[in-house]
Formats: structure tokens, sequence, C-alpha cells
């Protein structure tokens, strides 16, 4: 590591002003930081600095992708055994046909992304932000396995530019990038994002079994097919037709645990969340209306991009709401809307994308209402006294 | 009337009028007026042209209507007559779009009709030809709707061509082979946000173009 530093250190003078790569400064400061702790030292007044800055939440974020991202793996060559019929498959096996299978897709993700937020700083002449080391890692974990990979370079295109690159860059996005860049595949390209052929890798070039029907749980709930649901633990392990991150309940919460452990992530909009989807499911098994609202109201929390949406993008501190009192009023209306769009609307199976990104627009506003309410009360007090 | 200054007919002021608001002065993508058609008939491009005739033939008639009679309107009905001239142009185009164009006319559908609640055409009529003489008029109007028409047509040519795969009409994207190669026409393309997007796009080259479009803070 030293030998790097004292390297690190001996090129620095090039990149400052007046040297012959100013121009690309933000990019060595990018490997800089990205390699070592800041040596910056403040020289006038007193300022607390934190170590976990950016850098160091993005990567607890990664971290907690991990078990995710692993299940995944090896669940993208379960479902391929179980399509294509093969028995002699290995638990490492399997997980290593997964794991290749997601490998381009993380690389063309991160390509592309890290590509344009490069170029993006270059031109602003900023530091190279850290935010897209998660957006990154989510796109993958969210799309079909068999995705083109043009397809994903230019949602992720459109994402970060479109999403996050015209409102300021890292941190001014109103939208989650990446249920941005999921959101433009499933409007842009609708046959690579539904159906029962795009879950499981190698079934939209053909082959499979005969008979055999991909459907995730929720497409089967969609259509009154409850009979052939999984069973409950089965889609709370995981082992569903989905994309690769947000099958495995298990694997996520995992996850949710790293996250609130370190704080990272919110618990009030993953508790608000939950309970908001969890009531409203009630509130439908109560009233009753189609056969789908009677389905057990626990089912929505392990069914679909749930459980992943809440914990992973919901969570996301730019674009979800900033008071606490916000947090939890987001957070519930997130999950109602998840159940709502899940039962009543017939076009789309699957609500939670659709849910956060709706949230994400009202965050501001759901923000703006409680600083006033804020404001008011204090100056009411201040007025009694 | 006798110190009245004879103007070429093309005279530098008059040339403005037409190409300001081709550029700095642009109906759609400065002062943000006619968004909704604008959202509405740029799926293909060959509805967007008739429609950005239509509006240019309407603008520029009801500009120089208006303009021969503004001294007869009296100010508190002028709103009334200004639409019943424009109600009737549009019939008029209206009319013979059915007659020659009846394909595109029911692409179209309800948006011939909607030219009267074009807010590009009652704001040039209550700030141009109010105060301005007919052929003045006439070129401002050729000269918006023009503007207008332009930026129709550039949305609806990346529209058509990113979302459907051709332009005119010609299948470019099947004869070049691209499907061969996996290629799909985005389906995003073709549902209004994208509109939005492009407009909001070009009003971004624009405006990053011209140092006198940014606001100073």
């Amino acid at each position: 590591m030293n030998f790097l530093l004292k390297r690190m250190k001996k090129i620095e003078p090039l990149f400052e002003k007046g040297g012959r790569f100013e121009k690309l400064h933000s990019v060595y400061d990018g490997f800089a930081t990205f390699l070592f702790v800041p040596d910056k030292v403040t020289t006038r007044g007193a300022h607390i600095r934190d170590h976990m800055d950016m850098k160091r939440t993005m990567t607890v974020v990664i971290l907690a992708l991990m078990p995710a991202l692993l299940f995944g793996s090896y669940n993208i060559g379960l479902q391929h055994t179980r399509a294509f019929g093969i028995v002699d498959w290995t638990l490492i096996q399997m997980f290593w046909f997964g794991f290749l299978k997601l490998l381009p897709l993380i690389i063309v993700s991160y390509m592309v992304g890290l590509g344009i937020e490069f170029v993006a700083a270059q031109i602003r002449g900023h530091e190279i932000n850290e935010g897209y080391l998660v957006t990154g890692m989510l796109i993958p974990l969210i799309m079909p396995i068999d995705v083109p990979l043009w397809m994903l370079a230019v949602s992720v295109a459109f994402a970060v530019i479109i999403g996050k690159e015209i409102f300021g860059g890292t941190g001014m996005n109103i939208l989650n990038p990446a249920l941005t860049a999921r959101a433009f595949l499933f409007f842009s390209y609708p046959g690579w994002m539904t159906g029962d052929k795009v879950w499981i890798e190698g079934l939209m070039s053909g082959g499979g079994l005969d008979g055999f029907s991909g459907e995730t749980p929720l497409a089967l709930a969609k259509m009154d097919g409850f009979d052939q649901m999984p069973s409950a633990m089965e889609m709370f392990i995981g082992t569903i037709p989905g994309s690769a991150g947000e099958t495995s309940t298990a694997a996520i919460l995992i996850g949710a645990f790293i996250l609130l452990l370190t704080g990272v992530g919110s618990w009030r909009i993953m508790l608000s969340m939950t309970l908001g989807a969890l009531g409203m499911g009630l509130l439908l098994n109560a009233t009753g209306g189609n056969e789908y609202t009677q389905m057990p109201a626990y089912y929505h929390l392990i069914m679909g991009g749930f459980a992943f949406g809440t914990v992973f993008m919901a969570t996301d501190p730019v674009s979800a709401a900033q008071t606490n009192t916000g947090k939890y009023i987001y957070g519930a209306l997130a999950g109602i809307l998840v159940v709502i769009i899940r039962v009543f609307n017939p076009a789309y199976p699957e609500g939670t994308m659709l849910a956060i990104l709706l949230m994400n627009v009202f965050a501001p506003l759901i923000d703006h209402y409680v600083v006033n309410a804020n404001i008011r009360r204090r100056l009411k007090r201040v007025q009694r006294a | 009337m006798e110190n009245v200054e004879k103007e070429p007919l093309f005279s530098a002021k008059y040339k403005k009028l037409i190409t300001n608001p081709l550029g700095l002065d642009n109906p759609i993508t400065v002062q943000v007026l006619g968004i909704c058609s604008a959202l509405a008939v740029t799926v293909k491009m060959k509805p967007a042209i008739v429609m950005a005739i239509s509006v240019t033939v309407v603008v520029a008639l009801s500009n120089m209507i208006i303009a021969f009679m503004r001294k007869a309107i009296p100010g508190r009905i002028r709103i009334i007559v200004q639409l019943v001239v424009i109600a009737a142009l549009v019939i008029i185009v209206d009319q013979f779009l059915k007659a020659f164009a009846f394909d595109v006319s029911k692409q179209l559908s309800v948006f011939v009709g909607l030219i009267i609640t074009n807010c590009i055409i009652m704001g040039r009529l209550e700030a141009f030809a109010m105060s301005n003489d007919p052929w003045p008029s006439f070129l401002d109007g050729i000269g918006n709707g023009a503007g207008y028409g332009l930026i129709l047509i550039i949305v609806s040519f990346f529209r058509e061509f990113l979302g459907s795969g051709s332009i005119m009409g010609y299948p470019v994207m099947e004869k070049l082979g691209l499907y061969n190669f996996g290629y799909e026409d985005n389906g995003f393309m073709i549902l209004p946000p994208m509109a939005l997007i492009t407009v909001g796009l070009i009003i971004w080259v624009q405006r990053s173009r011209n140092k006198s479009l940014q606001e100073t803070k």
C-alpha cells in the first residue's frame, strides 16, 4: 500500500492546476480517495469530520446487497435446471452458472453508468461521486436475467442522464436512478420485461421443457392461479422465478439487518412501508372485491419486488422524504400503493417500482408540509409564551 | 396618413418577424406554448407536418384578419371576435383535410379542432395582431407557425425514428437490417412522456448554446 501511496503522490502534481492533466483532476481525485482516506486537514475553525462519508455509506449498502446477489446467482441456476429438466447439477454448479449469467449485466451497468458519471464530473469540474456504486449494483439485481445487454446499456444511460445528471448529479435527483432504469426498460421494451419467459435464463431464446410455465407468483396471483402458487416458505426463501435480487426475502432481510445495524438505511421507511402494505392487504381481505383481494395479506410482503424495494429502493436517502415524520408518511403511502397497484391494476402484476417512483415524486411535497407544520407549531408556542 | 414611411415588403425588421420565432423566440421551446398538441401529434412525422402546416395557416390568416379589423373591434369583446375568426379558419382547415387528406385527418382526429385552443394563436393575436398592421401580422403568424412546426417536426422525427423505426413511414431500420441483430423499437418513444422529454432535451441544447436565454442568478 505504501508503494501505491508513493506512486499516487508522485503523479499528483500532474493533475493539479497548471499540470499536464489538469482537466482530468476529478478522475485522479476519484481514484485517490477511493484508495485512501483523504488526508486533508482543516486549517481554520473546528470541523467535525466523520469517517462515515459517502464512500463508506455506499460500501455498506454494497455489502448489504451481497446476500441477495449470491442467492440470486444460485437461484438463476436453480430455475434454469427446473425449466430445462436438468437433474444432476450440484449447488456450486448452479451458483456458478447463475453468477456467470449475472456478471455481464453488472459489468455493462457499471461501465455505462460510471462512464457517464466520469464525463459529467469532468464537464462540471466536480469530484466524481460515489452515488453510482450502489445504483450500478442495484440495476442488474432488478432486471430479468435474459435482458439484452444493449437494452440494459440504453436504460442505464437514460437513468443516469435524464434521471440524475440533468438535475445536478448525485444528491439532486428526484427519482431513484435504479428504478428509473427499470421503468424505462419496462415501458420501452415490454416484451423483455413481462410475461412468463423472461424471468428464467434461456427461455427467451427458446428451449425448456414442454408445458413448463415460468410465471412469477405475482403473475399467478393476478390470473387467479392461486392453487399453483408456490408455498409461502418457498417465496420467503426465494426459490421462485424473478429477477436476481428480488426473489429471496430471507437474503434481503440479512441485508436489511446490516443496513439497520450500521444506521445506513432508514428503519422508519422500512417499518412504515411494511405496515402500509400489510394494512392495505388486511383491509382488502376484509372488504373483498375480486378474488385477488382474498389472498393472505402477508403474501404481499414476500412476493415480487416488495422486500427488495422496501429495503434498498424506498430507503434511498436522496429520493426519499427527508424529515422523520415525512418518512413515516412516505413509507406508508408507498406500501399502500404497492398493494393497490398489484391488486387493482390489470396491466401490471407488480406495483413496487411504480409505487416507489410515485412516492419519490411526492417526497418533497410531504417534506414541505411536515416542515411547515413544525414551523406553525413552534410559532404558536412562542405566541402563547 | 401623410408621414407613413413605406417599408419594403421584406425589410430587415420584417424578416426578423419570421426568423425570431424559429430560434430565440420559439413559441414551444422559449415561450413554452402549445405543448399539449406537441405531445399529441408527434408520434409520426406525417401528421406532425400536416399539423404544422395547419397551425401556420391558421395563425397567419387569423393574425392578418384580426390586424385588418383591429381598430373596429371593441376592446371588451375582442376575445370573442378573435375566437370567431380562429374557429372559422379551423373549420375550413378541418374540412380541407377531410376532403384531401382523409387518412391524416383521421390520425389527427380531435387535435385539428383543438387548434382553436392552441395558446400560440390566441397569444399572437393578443400580443401582435391587435397592435400591428396586416402585413407584419401575417409574417409574424408565418414565423410563429413555422417555429412551432419546426419543433414538432424535430420531435416527431426522433419519436418515429426511435419508436417505430421509420422516417415518414419509410421503414429505415428494417431496410438497414438492424432487427436481425436483435434491435428493437423503443416503445417508450411512442408514449407521451417521451415527447415531453424530447422537447426538454431540445430546450436544453438551445439554452446551453444561447447565453441570452439563460436566467441570471
